[in-house]
């Protein structure tokens, strides 16, 4: 298109094939999540990035009002210097960009744009002309939680944006796109659905063209289910996407984070023995500060080393991916009922959502039924308190649905956080694993108990 | 079009649950819901990133027993001040109670905070619940005044909390 007319500074990676790679060679691929508007700063995270003692990816985060396309509030934020919670890479101009990343970015080290848009036309744009090929989101996990814009509209938009991103290709960088799906409202979705989504968003992206993608799944509240999710989306990966194609990404947990030291090194451990255990090829990390503010790069970094130190010497567990479970048994019947609404997938999602056969509890998007309900067991798992329309079978229900309650949902929005940062061993344990912390090992400077930003 | 799950019937009236419009966070909305809905209201919940004009509006068709704001981006004083003065000038919503709370501004100083509840309070909200959790709500709901009716009085900003609180965090960002 018009970005033709001046040769690009910068050569695509295929971001794909590198973290595959490292994985063959037994190594876990980590990532921050790292986004600062001044194109200095933001050139210092993603060094530090490179540099840390572990294989990383870099993270280029985008800003807010670049997400929503409020482009008043980003010249007016712009114009009086105010700052801003992202780098905005469509205000930049491209040659800003372009000397941002000048001798980082390679394929020694690549770079993946994230962001958070239902109206993504104009980064997309800025990712193509910048010949940046890897990035994620999804027409579903970019949606529902964070906005109004219609489902319908989403999905037209990411249509639209995922066959212009696969035209990257033809410049000669394969174009790598993560499912966003295993996150949904951060917390307190079952496995199953998460599961589901990620599975079917990775399906649209390559229904449009885009072959090489990953599958993210956020840690959630109960090791054992967690462990049982990544092995059903993985097997779900095997019997859906073609070989070669694709890796999983966990997320270190997304719900409210602890806010000690301790706990937040512990949650974070948890999620790296999860990546390593279950065969996932890439971990995005979580950092002490993140439950209140942008964290500052030397966090990131110590987030970054103390995860690969944690994947380093832990071991896959040899569990087989094949094995059956309620989690794989419920995540297939949601993504086959959502193929059998037609073979065009984004038509098929907007209509799963109408009929309630997706359903994101606790959702109050306008396209959201919103009849679904979910809450912990006594042992930390996560269990529907109501299934709504969801076709699921009886398998994996306990009785009838039942209502939860505004305390015990307080509770269960609470619950890791308060696990985590507990000194209760016995309460860790049930969520943590084995859960060493080595307080010497990599830890930033600073006072062991943080200002809390929120929650009580 | 607003997430409006069937409910039991609901005697105390109904009572629209929003957020603003630069407020994405949902899970304090929730909250809210449920607490207003174990009172017996019926709970008309438009979510985040509601704008201005779609917030009146929904006021004006439903007519409901009460409108409660939550906020909790640090943002909500600046948009409270916007929105109260638009929700009071249409005459359907001259008397109904209209009170906001959360997290509303990013300064943790108590002088500032109390002196911006006062300033909501004035622009014309019934109450305001700075650095307050939902439960504070439900306090004033059943310290007896009477909501559903113009009561004409102002609240002060959630008096007696020793510890500022707010509701619940954000949904993960990517």
């Amino acid at each position: 298109m018009n970005s033709r007319h001046r040769v690009p500074a910068l050569r695509g990676v295929d971001f794909g094939e590198f973290v595959r790679r490292r994985a063959a060679a037994g190594t876990l691929v980590v990532q921050p999540r790292m986004g600062f508007d001044d194109p200095r700063k933001m050139r210092a995270g993603l060094s530090a990035t490179k540099s840390a003692a572990a294989a990383t990816v870099g993270t280029v985060t985008l800003d807010s009002y670049t997400r929503l396309r409020d482009d008043a509030a980003l010249a007016d934020a712009l114009a009086r210097g105010r700052p801003l919670n992202g780098y905005p890479i469509v205000a930049h101009d491209r040659a800003v960009t372009e000397a941002m990343l000048a001798g980082l970015y390679g394929p020694d080290f690549p770079v993946q744009v994230r962001h958070g848009s239902a109206v993504p036309q104009d980064i997309f744009e800025a990712l193509v002309a910048l010949r940046l090929n890897a990035t994620e989101g999804g027409p579903v996990s970019y949606c529902l939680p964070y906005g109004r814009t219609p489902l319908a509209e989403s999905v037209r938009n990411w249509t639209q944006c995922v066959r212009r991103f696969a035209e990257l290709r033809e410049e000669g960088a394969e174009p790598h796109l993560e499912t966003f799906g295993g996150c949904l409202m951060g917390q307190l979705c079952p496995p199953g659905l998460l599961v589901a989504v990620s599975v079917l968003e990775a399906l649209f992206f390559q229904q449009h063209g885009v072959r090489s993608v990953s599958l993210s799944y956020a840690q959630q509240t109960h090791a054992g289910q967690d462990r049982e999710a990544v092995a059903a989306l993985r097997r779900l990966c095997g019997e859906l996407l073609p070989a070669g194609s694709w890796h999983v990404v966990v997320y270190a947990y997304m719900g409210l984070y602890p806010v000690t030291v301790q706990g937040a090194y512990r949650l974070l451990g948890a999620a790296a023995e999860l990546a390593v255990r279950s065969g996932a090829e890439r971990l995005i990390v979580k950092t002490v500060a993140e439950s209140r503010q942008i964290p500052p790069i030397e966090e990131n970094v110590a987030a970054l080393e103390f995860a690969a130190a944690t994947a380093a010497r832990t071991v896959r567990d040899g569990r087989s991916d094949a094995e059956d479970s309620e989690t794989y048994q419920e995540a297939a019947a949601l993504v086959h009922a959502v193929l059998g609404l037609g073979r065009d997938l984004g038509g098929a999602l907007v209509r799963a959502f109408e009929r309630g056969y997706l359903d994101v509890p606790y959702c109050v998007h306008p396209d959201n039924r919103g009849r679904t309900r979910s809450h912990l067991d006594g042992e930390g798992r996560l269990r529907w308190a109501d299934p709504g329309a969801l076709p699921l079978a009886r398998h994996g229900r306990t009785g009838a649905a039942r209502r939860v309650t505004s305390a015990e949902l307080h509770a269960d929005l609470h619950f890791v956080r308060r696990a985590f940062d507990g000194a209760d061993e016995e309460r860790v344990a049930l969520t943590g694993g084995s859960a060493a912390v080595p307080v010497q090992d990599g830890l930033p400077n600073g006072s062991p108990e943080i200002a809390r930003a929120e929650g009580s | 079009m607003v997430n409006e799950p069937a409910r039991l019937p609901a005697p105390r009236g109904t009572v629209i649950v929003s957020s603003v419009a630069s407020d994405a966070h949902t899970w304090n909305l929730v909250l809210l819901q449920l607490l207003l809905e174990e009172m017996g209201y019926h709970v008309i919940n438009l979510g985040p990133c509601v704008p201005d004009a779609l917030l009146v509006e929904e006021c004006v068709l439903r007519q409901p027993t009460m409108v409660v704001i939550s906020s909790i981006n640090g943002h909500g004083y600046a948009d409270g001040l916007r929105l109260a003065p638009r929700l009071r000038a249409r005459p359907e919503l001259a008397a109904t109670p209209i009170v906001i709370g959360g997290k509303l501004g990013v300064v943790e100083d108590a002088t500032e905070r109390d002196r911006q509840s006062a300033v909501l309070l004035e622009a014309g909200f019934d109450a305001v619940f700075a650095d307050a959790h939902a439960t504070d709500l439900c306090r004033y709901l059943r310290s007896g005044e009477p909501v559903g009716q113009s009561t004409g009085t102002s609240v002060g900003p959630s008096a007696g909390q020793a510890v500022p609180r707010t509701v619940a965090g954000a949904p993960g960002r990517p």
